[in-house]
């Protein structure tokens, strides 16, 4: 475990030393790709476990040993069989989520870009002790904890499944079902309020209220996916 | 699923006829109420699914369409850029009538009786209905390009309705000697898919700097400006910078005569010898929209925002690129939207279900070059009057190029997402 964080140190050390620029540009890189993670994972200070666990400490951790995270039964067969997330295990698994673990909920469909993968895998060793960076902000107790109902949400998703494929699909858009209704609260008021950059869903959520977010965090929260 | 709980019902009625007496069972069966759908495109597919999907057997759905397989429009464009092969923008029907328990009837409408409530198709086939869906695509007006009427398709092709169009043209375009001359004539406002020409355009020169680099491309233009007109001038000016020539009116690009015979175009008095001529006509409501008497005199057929109802016929609703609603784009996104808010008024009419207020969306994604995708849209709210825009956005020049290359890769998750909710 202390090997492969500290494998992860002296490998950006060791950047940092032979050329400046590039190290900058690779941790600038790192950050960049991890773009792609944030919306179900956070990192950093007081990172709380969202659609996906924190990654705090991700690298040299133990698979599916976060307490309280409801891992897929794939997470959790693999953890029993021993897998610990190095700079290898990791590099794999993020190569193509669902060919590394079949059953795997982590609904992404992988980074192709050996760059990519390595210069976040550098980010995530980095960043878990360093301040919580941009993440999505608090959603107000009494909106979080509002009963949406799932007909509604029906009703409503005809506009998500235009793009986000109703049977969990997710090539070049994200997967909506199965999300705990938490996140996906958080994730809509979250671009309603432009604090998520995305066009497209800033304009689909600038017109959903408190009771139509929870409706539709409902609906998908029971779709299964395929 | 649905068509199992009709067989099953009509076990149990066969069954009880025996009790009972029969016609009374009979008469329960027909008291279904019938919706006809005809076009099974990005409108009329999506509609009859929902309906089909949402009223759990309580509606009989009738899909009337020519086609076996429905070849999108829609990444057209990308195939002819090769970055989509051709087999994979073709759909079929199967899970709308095994899985939706739809009645698919491969057949062209050819007449609606609105008194009687009836639509008859080429075999002769009357098909009843208590509410009717129109949602026919476009048609092309006769006469709108000098020279050229649609007997000319197969020398210059249109491809801008799906089928083999698209493909022909490809080949056309391959087939380009050295160094030589590709033609647009762009269409007259209101047409399909406003970006689609010039994403179009985008695509041909991506083919030809990588295939024949010499080439060059005229687009003679009618409009003095057009959609994502300073995205795509910008591109076209990074990536295939002297290939592209755009006419637009103040240079005569709306004065054009096409000899399909000699292949030569006149543009305002100047004569071109075109290798490839694209001819994109003016446009209009499909043909069946205009026999059901439900057109104007521009040829589109008006409908109530609220629930995409004829104003000349509250039984019949028109939808997509038929309809004239107010500020949608006729787009693939546009009909789907569009067919949802219908599919439920329609529900709710026949069978007494919930009625929301109706939304209506859009976003169009073009690609301009491999990885550089840009995307315009915008929301809608049905008034009185219209479907009209609340607030939109759209791509910006000097976007990175991560951000143009994930727009291009949603647009990917996009054909995938609309696709499926089509066809189940
Ligand atoms: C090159 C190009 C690129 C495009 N790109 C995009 C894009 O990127 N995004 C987007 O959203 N849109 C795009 N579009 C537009 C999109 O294809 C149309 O707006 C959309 O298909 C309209 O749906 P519709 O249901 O009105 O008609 P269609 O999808 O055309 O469906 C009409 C159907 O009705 C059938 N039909 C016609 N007459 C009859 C009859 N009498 N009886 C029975 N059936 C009949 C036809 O066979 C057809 O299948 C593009 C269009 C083109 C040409």
């Amino acid at each position: 475990m202390v090997n492969d964080l500290m494998r992860a140190v002296m490998f950006l050390l060791a950047l940092t030393m032979a050329s400046p620029v590039l190290a900058e540009a690779e941790g600038d890189h790192g950050r960049n790709v991890f773009k792609k993670c944030k919306s179900c994972h956070q990192i950093g200070e007081g990172a709380t476990d969202r659609v996906g666990p924190n990654l705090n400490g991700v690298v040299g951790r133990a698979a599916g040993a976060i307490e309280g995270f409801r891992y897929s039964k794939a997470m959790i067969a693999a953890a029993k069989d021993g897998l610990v997330w190095n700079s290898d295990t990791l590099d794999a698994y993020l190569t193509k989520p669902r060919d590394y673990m079949k059953g795997t909920r982590m609904s992404f469909s992988g980074l192709k870009d050996a760059r990519d993968r390595s210069t976040v895998i550098a980010y995530l060793a980095e960043a878990s002790t360093t301040a919580a960076s941009n993440r999505d902000p608090d959603v107000a107790p009494e909106i979080l904890t509002l009963e949406g109902d799932p007909d509604y949400g029906e009703y409503l998703s005809g506009e998500c499944v235009t793009c986000h494929r109703s049977d969990g699909g997710d090539e070049g858009i994200p997967s909506i079902t199965g999300w705990d209704n938490a996140a996906f609260v958080t994730a809509l008021h979250a671009y309603k309020n432009k604090h998520r950059d995305h066009p497209v869903m800033q304009l689909a959520t600038s017109r959903l209220n408190d009771e139509e977010i929870a409706g539709l965090a409902a609906f998908f929260a029971i779709q299964q996916q395929e | 699923m649905t068509k199992l709980d009709r067989r099953t019902f009509l076990a149990a009625s066969a069954a009880g006829a025996t009790a009972l007496s029969a016609p009374m069972v009979m008469g329960a069966a027909h008291a279904k109420p019938r919706v006809v759908v005809v076009g099974g495109g990005a409108g009329g597919a999506t509609a009859a699914r929902y309906i089909a999907k949402d009223s759990k057997g309580a509606i009989d759905v009738t899909l009337i369409e020519p086609s076996r397989r429905y070849y999108t429009c829609f990444f057209s464009n990308l195939v002819i850029g090769d970055f989509v092969d051709f087999e994979s923008t073709g759909h079929s029907y199967a899970a709308l009538a095994s899985e939706y328990g739809i009645n698919v009837v491969h057949d062209m409408a050819i007449g609606v009786d609105r008194d009687a409530k009836s639509v008859t198709v080429a075999s002769g086939m009357k098909f009843d209905y208590d509410r009717l869906i129109l949602s026919p695509g476009i048609d092309f007006v006769s006469g709108s390009v000098n020279g050229w009427n649609l007997n000319d398709q197969d020398v210059m092709p249109h491809a801008y309705k799906g089928g083999t169009q698209a493909a022909l043209l490809k080949a056309q375009i391959e087939a380009m000697p050295e160094g030589g001359t590709y033609v647009m004539v762009a269409p007259p406002n209101p047409y399909r898919c406003p970006p689609g020409p010039y994403e179009r355009i985008s695509m041909v020169a991506h083919k030809l700097k990588n295939e024949n680099p010499t080439a060059k491309i005229i687009i003679a233009d009618p409009k003095p400006k057009f959609s994502k007109m300073g995205l795509f001038t910008a591109g076209w000016e990074d990536h295939y910078a002297g290939m592209v020539e755009w006419l637009g009116p103040d240079f005569g690009g709306g004065n054009v005569t096409v000899d399909p015979g000699s292949m030569m175009v006149d543009i305002d008095g100047e004569e071109v010898k075109a290798d490839v001529c694209n001819v994109i006509p003016a446009m209009k409501a499909g043909r069946i929209a205009e026999i059901a008497g439900v057109t104007n005199d521009k040829g589109w057929a008006p409908v109530n925002a609220a629930d995409m109802s004829s104003k000349m016929d509250a039984n019949i609703h028109v939808l997509g690129d038929s309809s004239q609603q107010g500020d949608m784009p006729k787009s693939g996104f546009s009909a789907n939207s569009q067919a949802k808010v219908c599919a439920m008024a329609v529900r709710g009419a026949l069978t007494g279900s919930k009625v929301f207020p109706a939304k209506f969306s859009n976003t169009c994604w073009s690609l301009i070059a491999r990885d550089d995708g840009v995307k315009v849209g915008a929301n809608y709210e049905a008034t009185d009057e219209k479907i009209a825009k609340t607030d939109g956005f759209i791509s910006q020049n000097g976007e990175d190029a991560a951000t143009r290359k994930a727009t291009y890769e949603e647009s990917i998750g996009w054909y995938a997402g609309i696709t499926s909710d089509m066809f189940g």
